[in-house]
């Protein structure tokens, strides 16, 4: 018996999810401008590995496969882990993360919606940790061509040092710890003189930041389409740029802009797709805030003081954590219970 | 003039499809062959029913007495013979019975002898007796008793009189036609409830989409010459026509649940109902009929003036129902109920017969899991967090899902429209609210059964103790006859004994008994104080709900909605 309401909005999962896959093409194809093809053979292997993964967990548990597999939440995952690894990393790495966040992560919870930790995120955390190398080696813009790109992707042996480096973001931080020693060659040069190298562009990593400008153009479509709301990235991208200004403020010789903050790795990502993904994050209004406000502080800390090229996955698993608690104690008043 | 409005938190705009049925005027039906007029309509008391099979009832004669301190009378449609008092199915989706009237018209439709009154000269009181003997209850759909909402709150006078024409629900056009046509007269009653509550002020809320009865209501103000009154055209946007949304929208005043809004000076009735009092009022005549609209899967949407107890099918007739017509519902698609029968009558709260067919209402695609994206919380009309209490309601965790305010939960159905996953949480709200509420009675039931075999117990305790003590006092006085035989003539001491022990003896029980009472009468003030609020005097249709639920309980081992199956 089907009760009211009779009629729905339409509405669905997998529209959802489509329109968070268009959002994420701008900074695709400014990716593929800067850097190469190679991440899309990227995207194509997590995909494969994703719905491979997800088809074999829903027989496993008994689930509808079509229902499931076309709700596209597996391809978020998917990309989502091709867009935050190295673009050369090796096309077994790709696949075996892919399969952990959708079987370990996603599929083992519960699927769909019950996922307490972004699978993409813990992907890259668990990646990191075990294959710290693979996963520091960066490509310039416009280093590697795509046939050398494909060898790396499915070649055997790599000299992947002596072509790659690593993140702007990394390598400003080690050349800031440099400055700091009075020993080094470097000692007393400013932030904004060690990013003078050819490595950097305008503000942040030369190309990163022309894909991170796709990224924010993608987020804020999503923000008009009402996908997300302006908490999660606001939040962020504010927590992000007070914590690193305030240091930068104090001791410009020892830390980045706030605005190289925002401009690099993987914080335009984070702040509208990544930690907007609703399962995992706070929902309240306030509680939106506070997770994404924790998130920012905390990738900040992680990338001045940690040892990782980023901040931002493990940023987000912590504050995964902490969204039950979030979440219960940030309940708005209901109607007639307001203190106006 | 302009007024600052005041917005409430969420809501949805469905396609409203009014357009369809307003194109003509309001139609007269045709006497059917049978009436059926259930005596339970309104919330409250059942009334009992004051004819007998054989009976000859004049149209607007009583039928169903007003019987408890909440209750409202049930009258004869038209003239004509009864021909059962009997139970026949309600228009509600359990598919229940009720004690109902049936009458088959004589054709003449004659008046009985209608009582009038004065309502300037006339005290509230008895105004409120006639209003509840005449059976005006609310007509926007909740059928509360009228007369029990026409008192001012503790100082005698309301702020605000807020009359309820917003009419939010998709295909419902009856308050509109209703504006249109009878403007001038539902003034005439709303000037005679303010006069009942002594309101300040009054304030008609008219949802913008309908521009012809704004019109119509302030060209009916201005030719009254009354100061005070306003119609005030408010966004369109459901639940815009929710009582206490409406009240936001033009005081700013939000009642809490469970809270009465005139403790806030504010008191709300619906266009129709107004109408409805000023009949009663200025001609006697009671609540015999109202507007319908029929709407939906139908050639010709229109609006009629239909006699309660008419069988739907009937009226549908008259409009034209498609071929693949498989449902009427009672009221519109967010919060309307699905019938059981296409000839359930209709009552004084059917506002619109929508005719349904698979294709107007498709079956919701299948339902996903949670992704827990809040839009249902966005949509919320009393800033509820749905998503939640749909955890807690699936987990039949009731405890948290009250924790979470499930009762301040309307049922609007706007998390369900705007859900992507496609859930029906409403239902979920309904099957635990319902829970809750079986609970609640199964504890009142155990505790009063508790209650009564402490006081067995407590008796028994009692009356062993007295027997034992009328034992021992015989035994000591069998004794004292012993000695004082012995003894003879030294009889002193012995009647002292029992002098002394006799005082001391009942005290001791009395102090006992006093304290078991005053435990007893303890226990009791704390059960009452937690006692459920919503378990009493219920709507009809909730009341249908909670007998339906009892009986699918009682059918199969209490299994829940599992989605996933």
């Amino acid at each position: 018996m089907i009760n009211s309401p009779f009629v729905r909005k339409p509405a669905s999962v997998q529209q959802v999810m489509l329109q968070v896959l268009l959002a994420l093409v701008p900074g695709i194809a400014a990716y593929v401008w800067f850097f190469g093809a190679g991440i899309l053979v990227q995207l194509t292997l997590a995909s494969a590995a994703a719905l491979a993964g997800e088809a074999a967990m829903l027989a496993i548990r008994g689930k509808p496969k079509a229902l499931f597999l076309s709700d596209l939440s597996a391809i978020v995952t998917a990309w989502l882990i091709a867009l935050t690894f190295p673009p050369i990393v090796p096309w077994w790495l790709t696949v075996t993360a892919t399969l952990l966040a959708i079987v370990v992560v996603k599929q083992l919870y519960g699927g769909l919606g019950q996922n307490p930790f972004n699978p993409a995120m813990a992907a890259f955390c668990l990646m990191i940790v075990a294959y710290p190398a693979l996963m520091s080696q960066w490509p310039a813009a416009g280093q590697l061509d795509f046939s050398s790109q494909l060898q790396l992707i499915f070649g055997g042996i790599r000299q992947v040092d002596a072509i790659t480096g690593a993140t702007p973001l990394d390598a400003l931080r080690t050349a800031l710890r440099a400055a700091a020693n009075p020993d080094s060659q470097l000692h007393g040069l400013r932030a904004s003189q060690l990013m003078d190298g050819p490595a950097y562009g305008m503000l942040g990593g030369k190309g990163g930041e022309w894909v991170a400008l796709g990224f924010l153009l993608g987020g804020l479509w999503l923000l008009q389409r009402r996908i997300i709301t302006w908490h999660i990235p606001g939040a962020f991208c504010l927590a992000l740029a007070a914590s690193a200004g305030l240091l930068w403020a104090v001791r410009p010789e020892g830390f980045a802009s706030p605005v190289f903050h925002l401009a690099s790795g993987g914080a335009m990502l984070g702040a509208f797709f990544i930690l907007t993904d609703p399962v995992s994050g706070a929902t309240t209004p306030r509680g939106k805030l506070l997770f994404a406000a924790g998130a920012g502080v905390l990738t900040f800390v992680i990338r001045a003081f940690g040892a990782y090229p980023d901040g931002v996955a493990f940023a987000t698993l912590l504050m995964n954590l902490c969204v039950p608690l979030i979440d219960m104690n940030t309940q708005a008043p209901v109607f007639g219970h307001k203190k106006d | 003039m302009l007024r600052k409005l005041f917005k409430f938190h969420g809501g949805v705009k469905p396609q409203t499809h009014k357009a369809e049925s307003t194109t003509q005027p309001i139609a007269r039906v045709p006497l059917p062959e049978r009436l059926v007029i259930p005596l339970h309509q309104a919330v409250g008391g059942h009334p009992r029913p004051l004819v007998a099979p054989g009976d000859k009832v004049f149209k607007g004669q009583r039928i169903g007495g007003a019987d408890g301190s909440l209750s409202s009378a049930v009258h004869a449609s038209t003239s004509g013979i009864v021909r059962d008092v009997a139970p026949a199915l309600m228009p509600h989706t359990s598919g229940l019975t009720t004690l109902s009237v049936i009458i088959e018209p004589d054709g003449e439709d004659r008046w009985g002898e209608l009582d009038k009154v004065n309502y300037r000269t006339t005290p509230p009181d008895e105004l409120r007796d006639f209003l509840r003997d005449a059976g005006v209850v609310g007509l926007g759909g909740a059928v509360f008793p009228s007369y029990a909402k026409l008192k001012p709150g503790k100082e005698g006078r309301l702020k605000t009189l807020v009359i309820n024409g917003a009419e939010c629900e998709p295909f419902i056009t009856c308050d509109d036609l209703l504006m249109r046509e009878r403007a001038d007269d539902m003034l005439k009653g709303i000037v005679a409830m303010r006069h009942m509550l002594q309101a300040e002020e009054v304030l008609i809320g008219i949802e913008d989409n309908k521009p012809e009865a704004v019109a119509a209501v302030q060209a009916a103000i201005a030719a009254s010459g009354q100061s005070g009154i306003q119609a005030v055209a408010i966004p369109t946007r459901y639940p815009a026509g929710g009582a206490k949304q409406l009240i936001r929208v033009l005081t700013g005043i939000e009642v809490p649940h469970g809270r009465r809004s005139t403790d806030f000076g504010v008191q709300c009735f619906n266009v129709g109902t107004a109408y409805s009092i000023y009949e009663a009022l200025e001609f006697g005549r009671p609540l015999i009929s109202r507007v319908v609209t029929v709407a939906g899967n139908v050639d010709q949407p229109r609006n009629y003036e239909v006699l309660i107890g008419t069988p739907m099918d009937h009226v549908v007739r008259l409009s034209g129902a498609r071929p693949d017509t498989d449902r009427y519902i009672m009221g519109g698609p967010m919060m309307g109920v699905r019938l059981p029968a296409f000839d359930v009558p209709v009552v004084k709260a059917t506002n619109c017969i929508l005719v349904g067919s698979p294709a107007l209402f498709p079956p919701p695609p299948p339902e996903m899991p949670c992704i827990r994206c809040g839009e249902c919380a966005k949509a919320c009309p009393a800033d509820l967090a749905p998503f939640e209490m749909y955890w807690f309601s699936r987990s039949k965790n009731f405890g948290k899902a009250q924790e979470y305010h499930l009762f301040d939960c309307i049922e609007c159905g706007c998390c369900s429209f705007v859900c992507p996953s496609h859930i029906p949480l409403v239902d979920y709200f309904r099957f635990s609210k319902s829970e809750i509420w079986a609970r609640e009675r199964d504890k009142s039931s155990s505790d009063a059964a508790r209650d009564r075999f402490e006081f067995k117990n407590f008796r028994q305790e009692r009356e062993k103790q007295e027997k034992a003590e009328k034992l021992a006092a015989k035994a000591a006085a069998t004794r004292e006859k012993v000695a004082a035989d012995n003894q003879a003539g030294t009889a002193s001491p012995a009647a002292e004994a029992p002098d002394t022990a006799k005082p001391a003896a009942p005290s001791a029980e009395d102090t006992k008994r006093a304290l078991i009472a005053a435990a007893m009468e303890k226990a009791r003030q704390q059960k009452a104080q937690v006692a459920p609020k919503n378990t009493e005097q219920l709507s009809a249709e909730t009341q249908a709900d909670i007998d339906a639920i009892e009986a699918r309980r009682a059918a199969s081992a209490a299994t829940p909605p599992t989605p996933d199956a």
